[in-house]
C-alpha cells in the first residue's frame, strides 16, 4: 500500500502572481499534473519563466498556490503541511543562506528548524560536509566560499534532515565542468540510496546524464513528459551530414528545394529527417540530379533539440 | 511536529539571534547604554536636582522606570524590525519557511530574540542606575510582567514593521515618526498629573504610557493610571498584533521581498 503511494502527486496546480504596481499579473502555472515515483530521477525543463521555480517553491512550502492539489508522499501540503514539509529538502535556485554564518552552523541551525538536536545534527553535518568537499571550509564565514562551493552548501543544507525527495532547482548553474561532473556523481549515488530527485536544469545534457524521466514545462504548461529515450526517439529530428564528392552548384540547390536540406558548405549538406521519414527518398533524388555522396555522418540527436523543437511549436 | 521537535527549532531560532546580539554588542547593547546613562546625567544629575520631588520620589527615581522602558521598547522594536527585514532581503526567511516550523514558532523565534535583547539592555541601564541613586522594588513581579509585556508587544509592532517594509529606508520611519514620539510624551519624564487637563487626557490615549506607568508602580508604587488598566492594554495590544502578523503569515503577505 505503503509503495503505490507517489513521492510527488501534483494535480491541476495553478499559480497567479497577483499584479503588482509596476508589472501586470503573471500566470506563472496554468494547470500542471505531474506525478512523480519515490526513487525516481525526475527532470523538469524549460526555458525562463517557464514556472519550474513557481512550480518547486509551491511543493517546498515558499510560494502559495492559487489552486490545485499538492501531495508529498501521500501527505497534501494544505491539510499536513508539517509531514508533508519534512519529507522535503530543497536547493533553491537563488543562494539564500546567511553570509555572516559558516557552513557548519548554516547546517547545524537548518537541522534545528527541522527539529534535530544538535548532539545529531553535527556529527551527520560533518559526514555530508566531507562528502561535498566542504569540511575543510566549515568554520569560514560563507561569504567567503568561492561560487561553486556555495552551491555545495545548499545540497549540504538540503541534504541535513536527510528528506525523502530532494528538489533542486538548477543546482549546477555557474558550476564548472570538472565539479557539475563530481555534483552528478553525488547525486547519482543518492538516488541510488533511495531518495527521490526532482531537478530543474537549462543544462540538456544534465537532464540526459542524470533522469529517467523529464516533462517539458513552457509558459506554465507541461508540453510533453515521459522517458528520455522515450522523448528524443519520439520527437527528435535525426540529423545527418552529407560529404559530397563534387561542390554543389546553385541549379542543384534550386532543384533540392523541396528536400529537408540545408546547406552547410559547398561540400556539405544537412538533411534533418522527421520520425517517418525515409532516408533513401532523398538520396534517390540527389543521386538523379547528379550529385554523389561520399560520406554520411550522423550528427546526433539530443534532447537539446527535441527541446528547441517542442518550445518553437508551442509559441 | 511533536512537543520536543517545535522546541528544538525555537531553540535554535533564539539561540541564533541571541548570539548575534552578543557578537555585534558593539551595535546592539552599547548605544541604549551610553544614551541612557546621558538622560541620567543630564535629567536626572544635573536638572533633577533643580526638580520638586514627584510623590515623595527624586526626579532621578521617578525617571529611571521611565528610560528603562524607554531602552526596552526600541530594543525590542529595533531587533526585530532588523533581523526580519534581513531575513528577508536576504531570502534566509526561506531557511525558516521551507521547515516544517508551524508559523507561530517563527514568530515565537523573532519575538523571542527581541524580548532577549531588550530585557539585556534593561539589566544593564538599571545596574548603571545605581550609581546614580538607589531603586526600591515595591513588586518584583509587575517589574518583570511590564518588561516583558512591553518587549514582546513592541517586538512584535517591529516584526510588522519588518513585513511591510519595502527598503531599509522604511524600517526607521515608524521608529522616527510614531514610536519616539510616543515614547517621549508616555510619561517618561513627567506625571501626567502636572499637565493641564487637556493633555492629560490625550495622553491617555497613548499606549507607552500605560507601561510606562506599570513598570513604575512596580518599583515605587505610584501610578497616573489603574494597574489592571495597564496590563489590560497591554494584553489588548499584543492580542491584536499578533493576530495581524499571523493572519499575514497564513496568507504569505509580507514575506517576499
Ligand atoms: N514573486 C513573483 N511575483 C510576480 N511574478 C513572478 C514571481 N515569481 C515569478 N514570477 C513570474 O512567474 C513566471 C514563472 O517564473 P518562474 O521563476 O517560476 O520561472 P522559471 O521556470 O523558474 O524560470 P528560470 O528558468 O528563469 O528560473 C515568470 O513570468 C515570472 O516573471
Ligand atoms: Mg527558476
Amino acid at each position: 500500500m505503503e509503495d503505490s503511494v507517489p513521492a510527488l502527486r501534483i494535480e491541476d496546480l495553478k499559480k497567479l502572481y497577483a499584479k503588482d504596481k509596476k508589472v501586470a499579473g503573471t500566470e506563472a502555472l496554468k494547470g500542471v499534473s505531474l506525478t512523480i515515483q519515490k526513487g525516481e530521477f525526475f527532470g523538469l525543463l524549460g526555458p525562463n519563466g517557464a514556472g519550474k521555480t513557481s512550480l518547486i517553491g509551491i511543493a517546498s512550502g515558499l510560494v502559495v498556490k492559487t489552486s490545485g492539489t499538492v501531495e508529498v508522499m501521500g501527505s497534501p501540503i494544505d491539510t499536513d503541511p508539517v509531514t508533508a514539509k519534512t519529507h522535503i529538502g530543497l536547493v533553491p535556485q537563488e543562494l539564500n543562506f546567511d553570509i555572516f554564518e559558516t557552513p557548519l552552523n548554516i547546517i547545524v541551525n537548518q537541522a534545528g528548524y527541522y527539529g534535530i538536536p544538535r548532539a545529531t545534527a553535527l556529527p551527520r553535518a560533518e559526514q555530508i560536509l566531507k562528502d561535498l568537499g566542504l569540511w575543510d571550509k566549515r568554520d569560514v564565514a560563507s561569504q567567503k566560499l568561492s561560487g561553486g562551493m556555495k552551491r555545495r552548501l545548499l545540497i549540504a543544507r538540503a541534504l541535513i534532515h536527510e528528506p525523502r525527495i530532494l528538489l533542486l532547482d538548477e543546482p549546477t548553474a555557474g558550476v564548472d565542468v570538472e565539479l557539475r561532473r563530481g555534483m552528478w556523481e553525488y547525486l547519482r549515488k543518492i538516488n541510488a540510496a533511495g531518495t527521490t530527485i526532482v531537478l530543474t536544469t537549462h543544462y540538456l545534457e544534465e537532464a540526459e546524464q542524470l533522469c529517467k524521466r523529464v516533462a517539458i514545462i513552457n509558459k506554465g504548461e507541461i508540453i510533453e513528459q515521459g522517458s528520455v529515450k522515450e522523448l528524443i526517439g519520439k520527437l527528435s529530428f535525426a540529423t545527418l551530414l552529407l560529404d559530397t564528392v563534387e561542390p554543389v552548384t546553385p541549379a542543384q540547390i534550386a532543384l533540392m528545394r523541396d528536400l529537408p536540406v540545408t546547406v552547410i558548405d559547398d561540400n556539405t549538406l544537412e538533411l534533418t529527417l522527421k520520425p517517418n521519414e525515409i532516408v533513401n527518398d532523398s538520396i534517390r533524388l540527389m543521386t538523379k540530379i547528379g550529385i554523389s555522396i561520399k560520406n554520411i555522418r550522423n550528427s546526433g540527436s539530443r534532447l537539446e533539440e527535441v527541446f528547441v523543437n517542442l518550445i518553437e511549436k508551442g509559441s | 511536529m511533536t512537543t520536543a521537535p517545535i522546541f528544538i527549532g525555537y531553540y535554535t531560532m533564539l539561540r541564533k539571534d541571541i548570539r548575534r546580539i552578543l557578537r555585534i554588542w558593539s551595535q546592539t547593547l552599547l548605544p541604549p547604554v551610553v544614551t541612557t546613562t546621558l538622560y541620567y546625567l543630564i535629567f536626572g544629575a544635573f536638572i533633577g536636582s533643580q526638580v520638586q520631588p514627584i510623590d515623595g520620589f527624586s526626579y532621578m527615581q521617578f525617571i529611571v522606570p521611565g528610560l528603562v522602558m524607554m531602552t526596552v521598547i526600541t530594543s525590542a522594536y529595533m531587533n526585530t524590525v532588523s533581523t526580519f527585514y534581513f531575513a528577508k532581503w536576504v531570502h534566509t526567511l526561506d531557511e525558516l519557511l521551507v521547515s516544517p516550523m508551524p508559523s507561530w514558532v517563527v514568530i515565537a523565534g523573532f519575538v523571542s530574540g527581541g524580548v532577549a535583547r531588550a530585557v539585556m539592555v534593561a539589566v544593564l541601564v538599571l545596574i548603571v542606575s545605581l550609581f546614580f541613586t538607589h531603586m526600591t522594588i515595591v513588586s518584583i513581579g509587575i517589574v518583570i510582567a511590564a518588561i516583558l509585556l512591553t518587549a514582546i508587544l513592541f517586538a512584535l509592532a517591529g516584526l510588522l514593521n519588518g513585513m511591510f517594509a519595502k527598503s531599509f529606508d522604511a524600517i526607521s520611519i515608524i521608529p522616527t515618526f510614531v514610536l519616539t514620539p510616543l515614547t517621549y510624551l508616555g510619561g517618561v519624564f513627567y506625571s501626567i498629573d502636572q499637565l493641564p487637563e487637556f493633555f492629560r487626557i490625550i495622553s491617555l490615549a497613548n499606549p507607552v504610557l500605560y507601561m510606562v506607568n506599570a513598570f513604575r508602580y512596580g518599583f515605587l508604587g505610584i501610578s497616573d493610571v489603574p494597574i489592571g488598566l495597564a496590563f489590560g492594554v497591554m494584553i489588548g495590544f499584543i492580542v491584536v498584533l499578533l493576530a495581524i502578523v499571523l493572519w499575514l503569515f497564513h496568507k504569505g503577505a509580507g514575506l517576499k521581498n
